[in-house]
């Protein structure tokens, strides 16, 4: 990093746009006000940001759109505590703050000509979909990729107005599932794990990329596993309890492990080696 | 000139007026039953007697510093839109701060790894560390929970300073460490000091053999990490901790800090303090997920990160300075000496295949 650029002063940013998902997650389309340094922001998929509500104070999102379509950068963030809930209240036109691209970033050039199962759970979904859209935008890279997205119920299903276009199309095997039967659905209905063995993707050649809340993970790693994906095959993003985002302020480390600068991706394999504090 | 000079008692005073002068100078003041470091009052002496209760941290890293500030106007061409105008705050100024202990002054070579890496220039923190200088006091004796030595360091350390002063007859040695430090010595004041220095060997050789012998802390960091999953061990080594934080905010290598915002009106500030990892809030998500939910997984991390963690990242560092005030201060009596000696112990044991032989 340069000596000359402060790194807790966000880029400000302007909301073009907001769509609201579910009951509890809004999505925010923003443009840094710098025209030199939007035309320069660079980011690769899996990427976070950390977003400014001023006088509320800043939180961690992953920008969920991918580095092929730069012309906002997307945020989508789940109402759960003074941050996001200020956040919430932000519409289009209104003002942010924009700290990004901090920490790694999925292992996307190690899956060209593999196969990808994304499995996704609730706002989990976020973090897949800069990967998804990345892979679609170049997909002769890869190999079969197929979609599980899972949510509690219909309403709790985010991203509502592009799963069409995902069920719709023939280089993309898209599977939903609720988690109990509602009225005028036509998809799955079950929990992600069980849904994930009746899918049975095969391991061979093939990495599974998950994120989803902490009980969705445990059974769905149980699965893969049964499936046959070894545990490097098994990629996922951490969430935890952010400030700095370049790490120093003590919060999000795993052991010797910064999750804002050395994840928020990691292999399962690479998690079993960490010390047992998620 | 001369790296070594002669600072008679007598003119003590007089040389702090002079730095006074120049800069802004911060120096141990007695507090009731406390000393702490403050703003130099010619009126009052500084009180070098012992070392101070909490070291000079907060001198290039302030327990609450703006680093911000934001402002919300109406945007003439659309009265519908805010704007916001934001202003980085940058610290001014040059500072000495007279009378630190060298495990005080070591203290921010930890944070030097970190906030002043090739990875990483923490602006604030380098201007404030770059512009202040450090006079430090060699100790004569280890106090009661004096353990510097077993981090690699000791009672006349000069890591951090920029002059160390060693105690003489009838004043100090004053040793310039480095450039700045030096030119601090050029005072008339000062007297050339080259025959004071057997007497200052003596001195440091005398504080040095005043301490205890040393436990090696080489098997420590894998020990914590060996004894991580082992929660009876970490419940009972916290049983005592009340979680009140006195040990981070104390502590002259903790770091751990937090950033809010605060506003006023139109107007709002970025602010970022210093924090406690021992609290149950430090690590809490919003989902009500808190990945160190017991008193047990926090002290464990803090103990962790200092003799573990920080030195797997650091070259074999250790993030302790050995000074001892978490032990001295805290109202329970948690002992962090006894809870690694304990962690290495245990380790010890369990790879030979038996649990009972522990320390604590």
């Amino acid at each position: 990093m340069s000596c000359s650029v402060n790194p807790y002063l966000p880029d400000m940013a302007t909301v073009l746009e907001t769509v609201q998902e579910t009951p509890n997650i809004k999505t925010f389309r923003v443009r840094l006000d710098n025209p030199d340094r939007m035309a320069a922001f660079t980011f690769q998929p899996g990427q976070v940001g950390q977003l400014t509500s001023f006088g509320a104070g800043e939180s961690t999102f992953v920008i969920n759109s991918p580095p092929t379509r730069m012309d906002y950068l997307q945020f989508s963030v789940m109402r759960a505590g003074e941050v996001t809930s200020s956040l919430h209240g932000l519409k289009a036109g209104d003002k942010v703050g924009v700290r990004a691209p901090l920490g790694n970033h999925f292992p996307y050039e190690s899956m060209k000509g593999k196969d990808v199962v994304f499995i996704g759970g609730g706002i989990g979904m976020a973090p897949l979909r800069t990967l998804l859209l990345f892979m679609l935008d170049n997909r002769k890279d890869y190999g079969s990729i197929s979609l599980l997205y899972g949510a509690r119920s219909p309403e709790d299903m985010a991203f509502r107005g592009e799963l069409p276009e995902w069920l719709s199309r023939s280089d993309l095997n898209t599977v939903l599932t609720i988690d109990r039967e509602a009225p005028g659905w036509e998809h799955r209905v079950g929990l992600i794990p069980n849904v994930l063995r009746e899918m049975a993707p095969k391991a061979e050649n093939c990495v599974a990329i998950t994120c989803g809340p902490p009980i969705m993970i445990k059974f769905t790693l149980q699965a893969l596993k049964e499936l046959g994906f070894a545990d490097d095959q098994i990629v996922t993003t951490l969430e935890k309890r952010m400030k700095c985002g370049v790490g120093l302020c003590g919060r999000c480390n795993i052991g010797g492990k910064y999750v804002c600068v050395d994840g928020p991706v990691f292999t399962y394999a690479q998690l079993k080696e960490l010390p047992n504090e998620l | 000139m001369e790296s070594s000079m002669y600072l008679p008692e007598a003119s003590l005073d007089a040389w702090l007026a002079e730095l006074a002068s120049s800069h802004e100078l911060i120096v141990p003041r007695r507090e009731g039953d406390a000393i702490v470091f403050g703003p130099y009052d010619p009126s009052v002496s500084p009180d070098i007697s012992r070392d101070a209760t909490a070291p000079p941290k907060s001198s290039v890293f302030p327990a609450c510093e703006e680093i911000m500030r934001y402002t919300s106007v109406k945007d003439t061409d659309d009265l519908s839109k805010t704007l916001v105008h934001m202003e980085e705050v940058m610290p001014s100024g040059s500072r000495v701060v007279f009378g630190a202990r060298p495990c005080g002054t070591r203290g921010f070579t930890v944070y030097d790894r970190v906030f002043d890496a090739p990875a990483m220039h923490d602006p604030y923190y380098v201007a404030r560390r770059q512009s202040t200088l450090f006079v430090t006091l060699a100790c004569s004796e280890a106090g009661s929970a004096c353990f510097c030595h077993w981090v690699g360091s000791g009672p006349a350390d000069a890591s951090g300073s920029d002059v160390l002063l060693v105690p003489v007859k009838g004043g100090w040695l004053a040793e310039g460490v480095s450039d700045k430090g030096r030119e601090l010595l050029s005072s008339p004041l000062l007297t050339p000091g080259e025959k004071y220095a057997g007497e200052a060997k003596a001195a440091k050789a005398k504080a040095m053999e005043s301490l205890d012998s040393a436990a090696d802390l080489k098997p420590a960091p894998e020990a914590l990490l060996a004894v991580f999953d082992d929660m009876e061990f970490w419940n009972r080594m916290s049983a005592k901790c009340i979680s009140c934080g006195a040990c981070t905010y104390l502590c002259p290598t903790c770091y751990c800090f937090n950033i809010t915002d605060e506003n006023k009106g139109m107007e709002g500030s970025r602010l970022r303090t210093w924090d406690n990892c021992m609290s149950f809030q430090f690590t809490l998500e919003a989902s009500g997920h808190n990945p160190r939910p017991t008193k047990a997984h926090r002290l464990k991390n803090r103990v962790g990160h200092k003799f573990s963690y920080y030195p797997g990242l650091h070259g074999g560092a250790i993030a302790c300075c050995g000074c001892g005030r978490c032990i001295k201060s805290c109202p329970a009596g948690v002992d962090i000496r006894q809870i690694v000696l304990a962690a290495m112990d245990r380790a010890k044991a369990s790879r030979q295949g038996n649990t009972t032989g522990e320390h604590a």
